[in-house]
């Protein structure tokens, strides 16, 4: 009977392996992804069911009730976090399979150090497997804490904080080599998984919030790659097949990611991004500072008698929750005869996508989404362009200065339209920490205040121009 | 090298090619809701913890596979549920007016 028990653990884990490979194909399709998730999660399902008739596991009371608390915990906060939240929701659960990597890696070292010796390929997947596992976990906490804006978003760096991390990776080697040759013990684990912990932290913490896309991206595929590392401890080929697929596919997509906003992966995890950016702004900043304010009425005016508005969304209007408001908006203006489109960036907001996901919560119909490319040579011809809460997207020093630390990034051209009304909480900077000449040109006006107020203003002044 | 570890090694390229196959042209919209995926898919190490906490046999391995349950839990439940909800907002919608009718006759039957 125990070898009919192994033939369904293994035919079960083939048959999931192809499930997350299908679900994978699906999810990189629009019309296919959400049914490749459940796919996905098909495939998961019988992973860990069979799993649990593996003659190892002698009681199910812990695995019972603590599936259960994870599972109320992930399922309540995935489902009550707001659609903008979503990005520093995922890093949070990123963090958690990055915990359970390297606490299963420790607990199979003190496991298998009872009965004797560890082989070198079971001990160097430990010691690699706490490590990652431990640095995606804090890594995913800090990324957590600057997106929930817990922690400034705003590259943080003291002296020597390179040498301080490059002492900690030495230090990590060191313990490591000392684990796999046998002779450290879990005393060096302990301390290795520590100082990993440590290093998770101060990786994170110098870089900025507008870089967070890629870097939580990145700590995906690191807890992938830790996982697959703990099948090599465990003996267990579904955790090599699901782990290194994760840590292949989400390696890709962090090149995608990057390659969207024209940044190369070393510049966003050593780049420090805006730190170095004062200087080249505060160049510019003698050169014309007049910003001109405007207010909701002649705000109301010009998008009345408008023949096209181009609205482009970034995470201002993200964190206002101002998409509905901008819905109503754009119906009032279409029932007047304005032609209203949208202009997508591909890294709108903090995550990619995240403007089409809100707008489409909006029920903004998807013939109105324009992307970069359709949408830039439209703009000469558009009267006037509302730019709600984006910032660094829209920044012509990506385009015109070579010595922006953004030179390059593909942008919105909005200031090759007629007009331009920005509206923004303060002149406070975008997540690339810089000044965007934009809000200083002759074209543009400034509508300051929360999004989602503003908006609601223009449409009360609408119904009366 | 045991055979078992070759055979692990061999796994673990062949998994690196269908990774980056797999998802070669994805376009950007999905990029979010495509790592949001993977995340939930490497939730999987849930499954070693499920092994570690099964068998442990010291209060110390009791604690650890115990946490480890509970975070790889999270991580896979929480992983799907919010993908689930991000893709939601993809489906293929007719326009607001008539959605909203649909509603409300809904609401009437």
């Amino acid at each position: 009977m125990a070898d009919l028990r192994e033939s369904v653990i293994a035919v079960s884990y083939i048959i999931a392996a192809v499930l997350f490979i299908f679900g994978l194909k699906q999810l990189s399709s629009p019309s296919t992804a959400r049914a490749g998730n459940r796919l996905a999660a098909m495939g998961m399902a019988l992973a860990l069911g069979a799993t649990l008739l593996d003659r190892q596991i002698l009681s199910f009371w812990s695995i019972a009730v603590g599936t259960f608390i994870g599972a109320v915990m992930g399922i309540y906060f995935a489902r009550t976090v707001q659609m903008t939240a979503m990005p520093q929701m995922v890093a949070l659960f990123n963090g958690m399979g990055g915990a359970t990597a390297a606490l299963v890696s420790v607990a199979e070292f003190l496991r298998l150090s009872r009965s004797g010796t560890i082989g070198i390929g079971e001990s160097t997947s430990i010691v690699l497997g706490t490590l990652i596992g431990a640095v995606s976990f804090t890594g995913s906490l800090i990324a957590f804490g600057k997106l929930q804006e817990l922690l400034s978003g705003r590259p943080l760096q003291f002296p020597l904080q390179r040498l301080v991390n490059a002492l900690t990776l030495a230090a990590i080697f060191g313990l490591g080599g000392w684990v796999v040759i046998g002779t450290g013990g879990a005393t060096a684990l302990w301390i290795l998984f520590g100082a990993s912990l440590f290093l998770g932290a101060m990786f994170v913490l110098p870089i900025g919030g507008g870089d967070m896309p890629v870097v939580i991206s990145i700590l995906n595929s690191l807890t992938g790659l830790a996982a697959a590392l703990t099948g090599f401890v465990l003996h267990n080929q579904m955790l090599v097949v699901a782990g290194v697929l994760v840590g292949a596919s989400g390696t890709l997509l962090t090149l995608l990611m990057s390659r969207a906003m024209n940044r190369s992966v070393a510049n966003v995890l050593f780049g420090a991004f805006g730190a170095s950016g004062k200087d080249s702004a505060a160049a510019a900043t003698d050169v014309h500072r007049t910003v001109r304010q405007t207010t909701t009425e002649d705000t109301a005016i010009a998008l009345a008698y408008a023949r096209s508005v181009v609205i482009v969304p970034g995470y201002g209007l993200a964190v206002a929750e101002a998409q509905h408001t901008v819905r109503e908006l754009a119906t009032d203006l279409e029932k007047r005869g304005v032609s209203v489109k949208y202009a997508i960036h591909p890294v709108a907001g903090r995550m990619p996508g995240h403007m089409n996901v809100l707008l489409a919560e909006a029920n903004v119909p998807y013939d109105q989404l324009l992307e970069m490319d359709q949408v830039n040579g439209e703009f000469p011809q558009t009267d006037v362009v509302l730019v709600v809460g984006a910032n660094d997207v829209v920044n012509p020093a990506a385009r015109d200065d070579p010595s922006s630390p953004i030179y390059g990034m593909p942008i919105l051209d909005v200031d090759r339209a007629r007009n331009i009304i920005v509206l923004k909480r303060s002149m406070g900077h975008g997540f690339a920490g810089i000044d965007n000449a934009l809000f200083y040109h002759e074209k543009t006006r400034m509508l300051f205040g929360d999004a989602r107020q503003s908006l609601t203003e223009v449409g009360q002044a609408l119904k009366s121009a | 090298m045991s055979q078992e570890l070759v055979l692990g090694i061999y796994v673990f390229i062949m998994a690196i090619f269908v990774g980056f196959e797999v998802i070669a042209r994805v376009p950007s919209v999905l990029h979010t809701p495509l790592m949001s995926g993977t995340n939930a898919i490497h939730g999987i190490v849930v499954l070693g913890a499920m092994l570690v906490a099964g068998s442990a046999d010291t209060p110390l391995l009791h604690a650890l596979g115990f946490i480890a349950v509970v975070f790889g839990a999270a991580n896979v439940f929480g992983g799907f549920v919010v993908t689930d909800r991000m893709l939601e907002m993809f489906k293929k919608r007719q326009a607001p007016t008539t959605s909203d009718e649909e509603v409300k006759t809904k609401a009437d039957g």
